[in-house]
């Protein structure tokens, strides 16, 4: 039995067509890093699968069910994260609230509740963090009390909705590597969607890069190609390699950063233009 | 001053609203809809005049209309909530539309002032008990739903993928806050509703980390500033609705000041 599986399956969002006719198998166990432009349909993919899109044709399997919503062997860190940045409410409450959180009564964890709200921290090292208010958190460890809280009910698949997109750098190999060891230890399937391939790179298993509508699944080297990529871009792309790290280029520019700079990545986008692809 | 029925009186009504405005308040200030609160109150204003030109209670009239407002707000979604100038703009037009109502009733004008400044003096035996009967039943409903509540105002986006309809609780959660407004509106009237079902609910979170010690802050807080501004009316003369808002704010302001203190 396949973790996923799309057969032949088209997804309009708002007249338009964001997937079309995509079909994909992913086994049990895999980590699969998701990639593609801004609007390519990453989130679309997730929420389709969660069963809070349906799909205007073809057949949707998770964990060897039909995509239906509140589907408790998904676990879901979604992109668009809460509104509890500002809240003195603990952290440890605020991934609380999501144990049983689909059935009535009132808020307070049980025992049963209370350890799988510890087991879950336990999992991504947060167990400290959780005591402090979710103001005073940094939006890394925020994370990873989302992390957490996809993690309640020992989920099957893990569905991850861009969880470096407002990281430094620095610690976005942490979040990789955090997902890595969750693979490992808990045998999790694990889809990561990421607007940047490098920092994925040696964690993944397979990638599954979208565009235009279309998919392409497979391991690094299959997927990151010029043929692949300039048909999923509708243009022309180069892939260039250097040093273990992998730019696809459209032209003279790198169309992953180009098409996802962030006020943070602009350094990081500068330090990227000083080495100019022409020089390679 | 207990030996006075309307002190009794004031005391069990205080009572009831203070708890019911600390529990409903702590979700309406973590859900950041204090606005819409406030905005249902004024809709209530509407209701209560108009239920008097048609010769029905007041307190009637304003349960409904705030109540099928706070239904309409919910189902309008979660955006909404949050839009100012749209609530700030009906809620003009509920305050306007009640101005027109006491128009035709001209003999009404110490209601006018006890509808938007509250008198909760003036309290009777029966009002008591209606209270106590809209109070059990939203505390009950809030009891109910306030897991998935708490989860969908928290993650909205991961709660609905685990099957709850943000929506549904937006739009039940509406219904018990209009509840709850209707039941302040007898204590501080229209325009002071925020002096009970804000203050102590935001002065909590100011103090509190856990869900569970900030809803009892929550209404512990509410019960004080109601009953010493009750107290401190009887030995003043001065308004009651004054010394709560007074309160209100005091303690919300020691509150965020004692937070700033700690985080140096």
């Amino acid at each position: 039995m396949n973790a996923v599986e799309f057969h032949d399956v088209s997804v309009r969002l708002g007249g338009q067509e964001i997937l079309h006719r995509v079909s994909l198998d992913i086994a049990p166990g895999e980590f699969i890093g998701v990639l593609g432009p801004n609007g390519a349909g990453k989130t679309t993919l997730m929420r389709s699968m969660l069963g809070l899109i349906p799909a205007s044709s073809g057949i949707i399997r998770v964990l060897g069910r039909p995509a239906a919503r509140g589907n408790p062997a998904i676990g879901y860190m979604p992109q668009v994260r809460g509104t509890g940045g500002h809240l003195r409410l603990s952290g440890w409450d605020f991934v609380a609230s999501a144990v049983d959180g689909h059935r009535i009564g009132w808020p307070f964890a049980r025992k049963a509740a209370r350890a799988e709200v510890d087991r879950v921290l336990d999992l991504v090292d947060a167990a400290a963090l959780a005591r402090r208010p979710l103001a005073e958190l940094s939006g890394g460890e925020r994370q990873r009390l989302l992390l957490a809280q996809a993690l309640i009910g020992r989920p099957g698949l893990l569905l991850l909705d861009e969880p470096m997109s407002n990281l430094d750098p620095h610690f976005q190999a942490g979040a990789v590597a955090l997902a890595k060891s969750l693979q490992r230890e808990l045998g999790v399937t694990i889809l990561f969607s990421a607007h940047e391939l490098n920092p994925l790179l040696g964690a993944i298993d397979r990638v599954l890069y979208l565009g235009r509508g279309r998919a392409a699944l497979g391991t690094v080297e299959e997927v990151i190609t010029s043929p692949v990529l300039s048909r999923l871009y509708g243009t022309e792309i180069d892939v260039i390699r250097l040093k273990g790290r992998i730019f696809v280029m459209a032209g003279r520019h790198d169309v992953e950063h180009d098409a996802h700079r962030h006020d943070h990545e602009a350094e990081a986008a500068h330090d990227l233009l000083g080495m100019s692809p022409h020089d390679v | 001053m207990f030996d006075y029925d309307f002190m009794r009186n004031a005391f069990a009504a205080a009572t009831i609203v203070a708890v019911v405005a600390g529990l409903v308040g702590y979700f309406l200030v973590l859900r950041s809809q204090t606005f819409a609160g406030h905005a249902l109150a004024h809709v209530g204003f509407t209701g209560a005049t108009g239920a008097v030109l048609i010769g029905v209670s007041p307190l009637w009239g304003l349960v409904v209309l705030t109540v099928s407002c706070g239904i309409g707000m919910g189902a309008m979604g979660e955006r909404l909530a949050q839009r100012d100038v749209a609530i700030g703009i009906i809620l003009a037009l509920a305050l306007g539309l009640g101005l027109l109502f006491l128009h035709f009733f001209t003999a009404y004008a110490t209601q006018a002032t006890a509808l938007l400044f509250g008198n909760v003096l003036a309290v009777d035996d029966q009002t008591v008990w209606t209270l106590l009967g809209l109070g059990v039943v939203s505390i009950t409903l809030l009891a109910v739903i306030s897991r998935p509540l708490l989860f969908a105002s928290l993650q909205p986006e991961l709660a609905e993928a685990r099957g709850v309809s943000p929506r549904l609780y937006s739009m039940l959660f509406a219904a018990i806050v209009a509840l709850a407004t209707a039941e302040c509106m007898q204590i501080v009237g229209v325009l002071l509703v925020f002096a009970l079902m804000v203050g102590p609910a935001a002065a909590a979170q100011q103090i509190a980390t856990r869900v569970a010690t900030g809803l009892v802050l929550s209404a512990v807080l509410a019960l004080a500033e109601a009953w010493a501004g009750i107290t401190l009316a009887f030995y003043t003369d001065w308004p009651s609705s004054f010394w709560i808002t007074a309160l209100s704010a005091g303690v919300y302001f020691l509150a965020a000041a004692w937070r700033a203190a700690l985080a140096r």
